[in-house]
């Protein structure tokens, strides 16, 4: 017996299922065709049947609405809102007027200028590759619109002035880009347009309220998982326990049956259970029976994995780095520190678990995504499916969140609900739109974790204290061999895994920095600020016990090492200068200890320093109290989402200092959802102050920025504080 | 039959529903009221947070047999209580949201306590917000926002 609709839908009485179904119409229509509706236009206005684009990246309709299409996505990074800011401001735009839209996929318009010709949003460079390109739209429209002002009224073009969204001429003459737009249409596009000095910037370096939070505080901004297509069915998939698993056997027979379940199909990854809704098809995929293949799967624990890093950290890695001749100045130093970090591998755990939506007919493929890398992902879906990668379309979502996740080299969760699709079309059911949803355990269980590390670090004092010696060995899996980003690698070494390491900025006479990528079969992958994660934290902590074998203050002794390199310095002093560094620290009431650490980074461009304050109980918990950040990341765009991102970066890195951990037992990890994989609560975030050093340089990263520096800074905090040294993550001092 | 208030509009749930349905999943595939998000399944994260007679409740965890006879629920679509209209104003003006994911579920929980308390201590706010959790850690601003909010309220 199969069910013809959703059970729970029919089980509704008249009234509510009126009420559900005219909500369902509505969204319907809006969903398909107004992005409006799909919370990709984060701001009012209407589209028009003639608007005036003369680019990709804007339009300007009659009703005097500028709708600025972003090529990227609005992970929660503030993107949209930076993109529009700089539309607006070369536009002199009012920012009432200002909406925004997710691109479509097409590399060919909407391609990251920092990644060759793909389209994607990743490595925080989503301001630093469209900040000359959105600003010449928005230039481009501004010139176009003075030209039809000029002509409709036959004044010369430089005698026409635009302020927030006017037009005006001395004469008193005003119109607004609407009443402009469509003559605007007409013009010729200008080769090139004059940009803004900086000093007349409205929106730049000023700031912006953000463009998508209203619709986030009100329930409205729709995400991949909120959308309801028509005849839209849900699949859950059975996965193996056990990395590279197969399956064996399953008895569809046992879940056929249930009311709601339509199709039980199997998938590369698993068996796929496809239902009229979530709560039946989550209840039959739990229910199916499968028998598992383990021949191909992952057999061994985090134990081993470590016993094999220890031994490797043993022997002579990839030479990453090597200046002057390290193992000579350390046998000749007058003294040698060692040290040893082990990271865990760490899950992303996103608010919202992976899930998208797709709808494959004969010759498209319609994909729903919080989409963060759509060249590879059309490709990979149009390769799963049987189409050409331009015969996939992918409208671009709000993601719940990614911190790397969803942007994986095979596209995984996308090719899983393709080959759904692909399944259900062999069985004469094209045009079905499947929403495949993970579970918080799926998504928890499915690896592309930040690879587990180990690092061994060997530095030598002369008699003086100054450090003339640097052994740094780092052993974990890289996150690019074996896929198609191997071409990022460079003599064999993957940067993804040394980056921070061999880049150190001290100035040391003697470097050495090796690597070993072993492989291993548990699916790794970039997570926020990626190699940065561990090579910071081995790196500022030991520097800290340097410079405390040295008899040294820890800033004064990094300033020591890094006066070649102003803007680590300046970032250093202005930090420590905000946090106070050298007064007493106030003491605990109770008596608890207090300290305070320091670390010292750069990052995707930009350059930070964060002192954190900590308490320590007599129990020995501890709380971070207070974190100060310094942060260069050239000119501000908008400084609250500056102070937005690196707190929130502050915040992620924290949660992993404390609390994370994915281990792996017997081929399969341990952890599943929040209760045993414990995220930063509300109680635990300190106080974040974020100050931007005043720079009119290109703008750099501020995503993943926030992280690196957070673990390094409490632990040497807590070493301050205690006398402990920590080099197990995450933190414990029992 | 359960018969309920979801937003004030009356919904009946016809025996045929299974009993162990979660609230969460009616609301979002039946009522198609998304704004109440899913994010754990297990009420530890809070995403799906809504009122059930005005007391904040996970959702997720809520089968409809257990929800009592004429309930009133209110999810954040329906929101509209003068605290809720101060929280989302505070949230607006600090620019609270990043990802947003988990945000209607904060919304929730914040103004289940400032109905009950108009001047909420920072210890109040940490046990109130505490079973709701957000990724990208906007905790700070979440509570500048509370207290902004609480601010625009009489006593």
């Amino acid at each position: 017996m199969r069910a013809t609709a959703d059970e729970t839908e029919r089980a509704l009485t008249r009234r509510a299922f009126l009420k559900a179904s005219a909500a369902l119409g509505a969204g319907l229509t809006l969903a398909i065709y107004d992005p409006d509706a799909l919370g990709q236009a984060a701001k009012g206005g209407t589209t028009s049947s003639t608007p005036f684009a003369p680019n990709a990246f804007l339009r300007i309709a009659p009703d005097n609405s500028v709708t600025i299409v972003a090529k990227h996505t609005e992970l929660g990074q503030g993107i949209y809102t930076g993109l529009a800011m700089l539309v607006a401001d070369e536009l002199d735009a009012a920012w009432g007027q200002v909406r925004v839209e997710g691109a479509p996929a097409d590399a060919a318009r909407y391609k990251n200028l920092l990644f060759e010709d793909e389209q994607g949003t990743g490595g925080s460079t989503g301001m630093a590759n469209s900040f000359t390109q959105y600003r010449e739209a928005g230039a481009t429209a501004r010139a176009m619109l003075v030209a039809a002002a000029a002509e409709r009224w036959k004044v010369p073009a430089d005698s026409i002035g635009v302020k927030s969204g006017t037009l005006v001429h001395a004469s008193g003459k005003k119109a607004s880009f609407g009443e402009l737009a469509t003559s605007a249409a007409k013009l010729p596009v200008p080769a090139s347009a004059k940009l803004k000095d900086p000093k007349d910037f409205a929106y730049i370096g000023k700031g912006a309220s953000r463009v998508d939070a209203k619709a986030k505080s009100t329930g409205t901004a729709t995400y991949t998982l909120d959308l309801k297509l028509p005849d839209m069915l849900t699949a859950l998939v059975a996965h193996p326990p056990r990395f590279g698993a197969k399956v064996k056997s399953f008895d569809a027979a046992s879940v056929q049956a249930v009311p709601g379940v339509r199709f039980v199909v199997q998938v590369p990854n698993g068996v796929a259970v496809v239902a009229t809704n979530f709560w039946t098809a989550k209840k039959a995929r739990d229910a199916l029976a499968v028998e598992w293949d383990d021949a191909s799967g992952f057999k061994y624990s985090s134990s081993d994995i470590l016993a094999e890093f220890k031994r490797l950290a043993g022997t002579p890695g990839k030479v990453a780095r090597n200046d002057g001749d390290a193992s000579a100045a350390l046998a000749k130093a007058a003294r040698t520190l060692d040290a040893t970090y082990e990271f865990p591998y760490l899950a992303h755990a996103a608010m919202e678990p992976m899930n998208c939506v797709v709808r494959l007919a004969a010759d498209r493929c319609e994909v729903w995504n919080g989409e963060q890398f759509q060249s590879g992902d059309q490709s990979a879906i149009a390769a799963t499916v049987g189409l050409r990668p331009e015969q996939v379309d992918i409208h671009q979502l709000f993601a719940g969140g990614s911190f790397g996740r969803r942007w994986s080299h095979d596209a995984d969760y996308l090719v899983e609900a393709a080959s759904i699709a692909k399944a259900l079309a062999t069985q004469g059911k094209s045009g079905v739109p499947i929403k495949l949803v993970w579970t918080r355990e799926d998504d928890m269980r499915a690896g592309y974790y930040r690879p587990a590390n180990y690092h061994a670090l060997r530095a030598g004092l002369d008699a003086g204290g100054n450090l003339v010696a640097w052994h740094h060995r780092l052993v974990g899996q890289s996150i690019v061999s074996g896929t198609p980003y191997e071409k990022w690698m460079k003599d064999g070494i993957d940067p993804l895994s040394v980056d921070g390491a061999s880049d150190l900025p001290y100035a040391i006479a003697n470097v050495h920095v090796d690597v070993h990528a072993p492989s291993i079969g548990v699916p790794v992958l970039w997570w926020r600020s990626v190699a940065l994660t561990h090579t910071v934290y081995s790196i500022e902590t030991f520097v800290d016990e340097l410079a405390a074998a040295a008899g040294k203050d820890p800033v004064a002794f990094r300033k020591g090492l890094l006066a070649q390199r102003p803007k680590e310095l300046a970032v250093l002093e202005l930090a420590a200068e905000k946090a106070g560094w050298g007064q007493v620290l106030a003491p605990a009431p109770d008596g608890a200890k207090r300290g305070r650490g320091v670390a010292v980074y750069r990052s995707s461009g930009s350059t930070l320093a964060q002192i954190a304050e900590v308490t320590v109980r007599a129990d020995n918990t501890l709380r971070v109290d207070r974190v100060v950040c310094a942060i260069d990341c050239g000119l501000a765009v908008n400084p609250d989402s500056v102070r937005a991102q690196i707190e929130g970066g502050i915040g992620f890195g924290l949660s992993a200092a404390r609390h994370g951990a994915i281990t792996i037992r017997n081929g399969a990890p341990e952890q599943s959802n929040f209760h045993d994989y414990r995220v930063l609560r509300f109680d635990e975030m300190p106080v974040v102050d974020v100050h931007i050093v005043a720079s009119t340089g290109k703008p750099t990263g501020v995503g993943q920025e926030g992280v690196p520096g957070i673990a390094p800074a409490v632990a040497n905090a807590l070493a301050a504080a205690t006398g402990k040294r920590l080099r197990k993550l995450p933190l414990a001092l029992v | 039959m359960p018969t309920f208030f979801v937003n004030k509009d009356r919904v009946d749930i016809a025996p045929n529903v299974p009993g162990d349905t979660p609230l969460l999943w009616m609301l979002r595939d039946s009522l198609n009221l998304t704004g109440t998000k899913y994010g754990c399944g297990i009420a530890l994260c809070g995403a799906c947070t809504v009122h059930v007679e005005g007391q904040p409740v996970r959702s997720c965890q809520v089968p409809l047999s257990s929800i009592r006879q004429g309930a009133e629920i209110t999810t954040i679509e329906g929101l509209r209580t003068r605290e809720a209209q101060a929280l989302q104003a505070a949230w607006q003006k600090l620019d609270v949201p990043q990802c947003g994911y988990c945000q209607s579920g904060q919304i929730m929980s914040a103004a289940a306590l400032l109905a009950k308390n108009r001047r909420p201590s920072d210890a109040d706010i940490d046990a109130a917000m505490n079973g709701n959790l957000c990724r990208c850690a906007t905790y700070g601003r979440i509570r500048a926002a509370i207290k902004e909010a609480a601010k625009a309220l009489p006593a």
